[in-house]
């Protein structure tokens, strides 16, 4: 899996926590899942459970807390899968 | 301060009508929304049969926003917004709003959270899973979920309460937000009731041997108020909502007003004098009535039609009494006298709004909603009042004054006084 495939995969596990769609649809590295996408901070725990069971990884509480934007979100992720 | 309170919006969600229109409909025509529910009879309950609103639960995706929508498992908190929403917007008023309205608060009730939402909470924690619980449990958890998402949806500003006594829930809440205007504290209420008798809460009835269950073949036969064959209540569930304004308030807007609430009064009977955790003491249900009457400035001779509490339990004969001695009222000189359970059960916290609204929809299109079921009324009720007074078939009438009472488990009681606006 390549980090664009997660970056795909990634925008429907975003998906159900925003309402920015056209924002959304043309997420970068760059983009701050609170600031830009406008995510409720308390909803940040659910795109992160959300985001261990689709990848069947386990993320673990410093990890999720760098979690803030979309680029650290797949490093994260993608590095949960390589380790596994 | 002499303020007028009246109602200038109404939302519901019965099981037989999620909607005015269809609720308006099925009263008319008696419909029950009692059915026989297959799950109860394999978990061997002894009532299988319950009110239960035809919701689609994805429409409330027209009510809330997707990320709102998007983990609400709490079935009861899905019926409060859908009756809350609409009532809103049947008193012409716009969902969206950038700054808090202030002037508006919202008092609306419950009994308990969704405990079949909840069974998957407690499955998660016992299986050493907590950390995939998520965000989204303990606002459905909460006694004060439903106020907290209906406000939080229309920006309301002013005191935001969720109150709670057993089946008067919904006619208190009714009658604190009437309070609260009345007092000054706010422009306008959104108030009103939910309940979702989820199986474990039905299981805990059945358990105690209250529920009908002799009618498990004939759904629609199962709620029987005042009847000599009635063998206790039958579960229901639901939400009704009112939009309760000042009347000044109501007039610069030209909002268009259904009733006007009168007064009311809430107490209890202190679990003395016949009074217990389960059963009312006669004495704390006069008093509340012959309160909500004087404080409503009205005469007992002016009530047009009571609107019972009338389960369908042994406490029936009970409640006709304490009715005929609280009005002063008996025989011929009592008035119709009706109880929406027989179309829709007992929806407990939920029952004061939703009969509410039966109450105001009665006295805007002028009629008294049949009592079904009731071919066989209980003889000694007969000795109380006259059997005129018990509708079987719709009658076509103006109804000008409407009593709606209340009783709740722990003695509580409360009742409202409703009048036609003119």
């Amino acid at each position: 899996m390549t980090k664009e495939d997660i970056l795909e995969e990634l925008k429907k596990i975003l998906n159900p926590y925003t309402t920015e769609k056209e924002l959304l649809a043309g997420i970068n590295d760059d983009t701050d899942l609170i600031r830009d996408l406008k995510i409720n901070s308390a909803n940040l725990v659910d795109v992160i459970i959300d985001a261990e069971a689709k990848y069947n990884v386990e993320i673990d509480y410093d990890s999720a807390e760098q979690m803030t934007n979309v680029g650290s979100c797949i490093d994260i992720i993608y590095s949960k899968l390589t380790a596994a | 301060m002499n303020r007028r309170v009246v109602i200038t919006g109404m939302g519901v969600v019965s099981p037989n009508g999620v909607g005015i229109p269809a609720f308006l409909d099925a009263i008319q025509k008696g419909q029950s929304g009692i059915r026989f529910v297959p799950l109860y009879r394999d978990l061997n309950f002894s009532c299988q049969v319950a009110g239960r609103p035809l919701f689609d639960w994805e429409e409330l995706r027209n009510y809330i926003s997707e990320v709102s929508f998007h983990g609400l498992r709490a079935t009861n908190i899905g019926y409060g917004i859908k009756a809350a929403m609409d009532a809103w917007a049947d008193a012409g008023n716009s969902y969206e709003t950038d700054t808090p309205r202030w002037d508006t608060g919202c008092v609306f009730g419950n009994s308990i959270a969704d405990t079949e939402a909840m069974k998957n909470v407690i499955t998660r924690v016992d299986n050493k899973e907590v950390k995939k619980l998520g965000s989204r449990v303990v606002e459905q958890a909460m006694n004060s979920g439903v106020t907290s998402y209906i406000s939080g949806r229309l920006g309301l500003g002013n005191k935001v309460v969720t109150n709670s006594v057993a089946c008067a829930t919904g006619t208190q809440a009714i009658l604190m937000g009437y309070e609260y205007i009345k007092h000054g504290y706010a422009e306008r209420m959104l108030v009103g009731s939910d309940e979702h008798v989820d199986t474990y809460v039905y299981g805990a009835f059945d358990s105690m041997r209250v529920l009908s269950r002799k009618f498990n073949d004939e759904p629609e036969k199962a709620s029987r108020p005042m009847s000599k064959t009635a063998g206790g209540f039958v579960p229901g569930s639901g939400a009704g909502a009112f939009v309760l304004e000042d009347l000044e308030y109501a007039q610069a807007r030209g909002a268009r007003i259904y009733a006007e609430v009168l007064g009311g009064a809430t107490n209890s009977g202190g679990q003395r004098g016949g009074g217990s955790m389960t059963a009312p003491n006669p004495e704390g249900v006069v008093r509340c009535v012959q309160d909500a009457v004087r404080r409503a400035g009205i005469h007992a001779g002016d009530i047009d039609l009571v609107s019972g509490h009338l389960t369908a339990t042994m406490a029936d004969r009970q409640e006709v009494g304490n009715w005929a001695q609280a009005l002063g009222r008996h025989g011929r000189n009592f008035p119709y006298i009706n109880s929406l359970k027989s179309m829709i059960g007992h929806c407990l916290s939920a029952a004061g709004a939703i009969e509410s609204v039966a109450s105001i929809l009665q006295i805007q299109h002028g009629f008294v909603h049949p009592n079904i079921n009731l071919e066989d009324p209980i003889p000694e009720i007969e000795e109380i009042i006259n059997i005129d007074s018990l509708p079987t078939k719709l009658v076509k009438k103006e109804i000008n004054i409407v009593a709606k009472a209340n009783f709740g488990f722990g003695d509580v009681n409360s009742c409202l006084i409703f009048k036609k606006y003119n």
